[in-house]
């Protein structure tokens, strides 16, 4: 046996780099993010990332503040501080501290509530900082913007609050998903309401924000308060940010309609009702009866912008702080002693979608977009302040009890504006889900 | 009829409002050459001056009752305002007169407003151009709506008229209509008074005082009268913080009509710079009368009836007289010759 080699040549040399290069090579590929995560932005560390996308700037800076309050109680919670809040009437019982062995950290962006400005700062915290979720909003056109931005990219999307039926109808996603109520659900519960108070012979005259949640709530409101016998006198789109509604309210004064419905939101929504009020519409009787307003989506923080205008008109809301379930009260209680008031809807429906995302996340036993969105299409629940509630498979909408509000006549405090009138139950909002359209397309796990 | 009447006295009561922003505007323009798009900040400047006398007569004394709870566990705390805790009626009686008496407030503050910024800054962009001057000025407005956003949040604050003039007014049956068809506001109709009588004041300060006879000599020819040993920058300065408080008024009596929030100035500004071009750069009777004429376009444009003809036309009515107005006469309605025509 001779100990002497072949000796080297170029070909062997080459030959050899090219074994030992890929020897080197292989553990790497095989353990590295790029090849092994079967999905964008899989976390490798102690520390999974999720984006709080909420305007921070702009007419709902104070919507998105009390967001961003609950997205960070949220947190703390989930990481196991704190009181644990709704972990501990959630009835799901997987979540234990962290969310599959990681802890949760968060990033922020702000929407301005523009949908250009939304999808920029997703992008911005899906593919520079490694959300793997992104949540948040107060708006229906930059939720659908966002939603449709986490499905091209191939993260969830867990929307804020959005109200338009579109959210989940003609636009919804597969990434996306929703525990907001929308317009649909809101005329739903407050039809009989309103047919009960104020008779079924009446005419209302609509006042609608031009933009698609708009046109979404003045659809639905007609839809049911036409099928119980009302007439509608006339449907009047005002631009988005008008200030002063006199031009757009005097009509209403002798069109012969004893109903103003104002299909706005937030700033347009404390304008449009406050002047109504000047104009003395609720002073008026029209047709031998008392002239009213109504309010379809009420929040409180616009409640608090318009004031005592708000008393006596009805409205309907998502969650209300006032609610007496164990649920409710240990949000309101957790939330209450962390900043010291109440939450708003908006930040309830945040803090919800946060542990939805990550309890479907701690069953799946993965961050993987398709994974979760498996684990959330027909997951059924409770304890989260709103009865019974299922995420239905087929649209990604929450199916839950719907509340109707009405503006509170001796309100004790800054938060006490709005009284809960009737809780309506699941059963009396739900619809098929092809009736809004749409289709939920395939899942994306941006691998 | 009943319809029309509604929108044209809409429209007077819009005009107002466009009409004081757009005379400090003018008056800042003719006398400094300087365009201030920082105008409509003092405009907001002068509502949030409605809500800080507001905030300030409402200061609470606050105690808590040790046994009642709030949902979150603490304490119920008791809130009475100082004012009606120490001065009984009176007390509720200035808190229902807040709106009218914040003036009181907003005078000496819009004038120092006015005085600082004309002094601490616009001064320095007199000979730069217009551009320059656009973009700081703009900026500065920035600055004023994030800070007022910084102390008091985002979201509009109410502020409401005093009980004697809330609700609205049956004037049509003055005029022989039916009760109830024509009706409005109290409180738009003190405002509508209320700008008409502050027009006449600038106007009458400028036309029968020496103070503006100098400044109208000086919008003519600041250098000859700069040549007659009058100091005509210490007294621009002072129109500068008029402009100032006229703006500031215009934003106090507005707020029991438009809740206040950061975000005011910058929604009138625009149709106010629409007006001042409408009406001629630097012509007073001009930013007056295109204030009224825009205001009152703006309301019959938004009428369902025009609406079913022309979609839309409620949103671009302003924008295309400005537009018509620059193509045919860059000088505007009152303008003087050759400004904007070169």
């Amino acid at each position: 046996m001779s100990l002497i080699r072949k000796p080297l040549n170029r070909r062997s040399i080459l030959r050899a780099g090219a074994m030992g290069g890929a020897a080197l090579a292989t553990p790497t590929i095989f353990t590295s993010g790029a090849w092994s995560a079967g999905y964008l932005n899989e976390p490798t560390g102690a520390e999974v990332v999720l984006g709080f996308n909420v305007p921070q700037t702009g007419a709902y800076a104070d919507e998105g503040a009390d967001e961003l309050r609950a997205y960070q109680l949220a947190v703390k919670h989930l990481n196991g501080e704190g009181d644990g809040g709704l972990l501990n009437t959630f009835s799901s019982k997987e979540l234990k501290g962290g969310v599959n062995g990681k802890k949760v950290a968060y990033v922020t962006g702000d929407t301005q509530t523009k949908s250009d400005a939304a999808r920029a700062s997703a992008k911005r915290m899906i593919e520079k900082d490694g959300a793997v979720m992104i949540t948040g909003g107060s708006s229906s056109g930059v939720a659908i913007a966002v939603q449709s931005l986490c499905q091209e990219a191939g993260v969830i999307f867990m929307a804020g609050l959005t109200h338009s039926n579109d959210t989940t109808g003609k636009d919804k996603r597969k990434n996306g998903f929703r525990h907001f109520f929308n317009t649909e659900m809101s005329g739903a519960a407050l039809a009989p309401v309103l047919k009960n108070n104020y008779g079924t012979d009446r005419k209302a005259y609509h006042l609608t924000a031009d933009y698609t949640w708009g046109w979404s709530q003045e659809e639905s409101i007609k839809k049911y308060t036409e099928g119980m016998g009302w007439e509608t006198v006339a449907a009047v789109r005002t631009p988005l940010g008008a200030g002063d509604f006199s031009q757009y309210i005097t009509p209403v004064l002798n069109s012969g309609a004893d109903v103003l419905v104002l299909n706005h939101y937030g700033k347009d929504m404390v304008n449009s009702l406050t002047q109504a009020v000047q104009f003395g519409l609720r002073d008026k009787q029209v047709n031998g009866k008392d002239f009213v307003i109504v309010v379809p989506l009420y929040s409180r923080l616009m409640a608090q912008g318009a004031g005592e205008n708000v008393k006596g008109i009805f409205g309907s809301t998502n969650w209300h702080w006032s609610l007496q379930d164990e649920g409710s009260k240990a949000f309101v209680k957790s939330f209450g002693q962390e900043y010291g008031f109440p939450p708003s809807q908006a930040a309830h429906t945040c803090y919800v979608q946060t542990l939805l995302y990550a309890d479907a996340a701690q069953r799946a036993g993965t961050f993987d977009p398709c994974a979760i969105a498996a684990a959330l299409e027909g997951f059924e629940f409770d304890g989260m302040g709103n009865g019974p509630t299922l995420y239905r498979a087929d649209d990604h909408q929450c199916f839950k009890d719907v509340l109707v509000v009405k503006g509170k006549e001796n309100p004790t405090s800054q938060f006490d504006i709005l009284e809960v009138v009737e809780v309506t139950p699941r059963s009396q909002v739900e619809y098929p889900a092809e009736m809004l359209g749409g289709e939920l397309g395939t899942c994306n796990n941006g691998a | 009829m009943d319809v029309i009447l509604l929108q044209l006295l809409n429209g007077l009561d819009k005009g107002g409002a466009y009409a004081l922003i757009a005379l400090g505007l003018t008056l800042i323009f003719g006398t400094l050459g300087v365009v201030n798009f920082a105008h409509g900040a003092l405009f907001m400047l002068g509502a949030f001056c409605a809500v800080t006398f507001n905030k300030l007569l409402s200061l609470e004394v606050v105690t808590t009752d040790p046994t009642k709870t709030t949902a979150w566990g603490s304490p119920l705390e008791i809130r009475t305002p100082y004012v009606e805790a120490y001065l009984g009626d009176f007390g509720s009686w200035m808190l229902n007169y807040s709106v009218p008496m914040s003036i009181l407030l907003a005078v000496p503050v819009m004038l120092l407003i006015g005085f600082v910024m004309e002094r601490g800054l616009i001064k320095h962009f007199y000979k730069r151009p217009h551009a320059d001057q656009i973009l700081v000025t703009f900026g500065l407005a920035i600055v004023l709506q994030e800070i007022i956003k910084a102390i008091y949040g985002a979201n509009p604050i109410p502020q409401s008229a005093p009980e004697l003039v809330r609700g609205a007014a049956d004037i049509g049956s003055i005029f022989g209509f039916d009760p109830g068809v024509i009706v409005y506001p109290y409180w738009r109709m003190v405002y509508l008074g209320f700008a008409g009588v502050v027009i006449a004041a600038v106007f009458a300060f400028l036309r029968f005082t020496t103070f503006g006879m100098v400044v109208r000599a000086g919008m003519a020819d600041r250098d000859t009268v700069g040549l007659l040993g009058i100091n005509i920058e210490r007294r621009f300065t002072v129109v500068f913080a008029i402009a100032a408080v006229v703006a500031g008024l215009a934003g106090v009596m507005y707020t029991p009509i438009l809740p206040p929030d950061y975000h005011m100035g910058m929604d009138f500004l625009v149709l106010s710079f629409v007006v001042v071009v409408v009406g001629g750069m630097g012509s007073l009777p001009g930013a007056v009368a295109a204030g009224f004429l825009l205001g009152i376009l703006q309301s019959f444009a938004s009428m369902n009836e025009v609406k079913a003809i022309l979609p839309g036309i409620d949103q671009i009515i302003i924008y295309l007289v400005a537009v018509v107005i620059l193509l045919v006469r860059p000088r505007g309605l009152f303008g003087r010759k050759g400004v904007m025509e070169n």
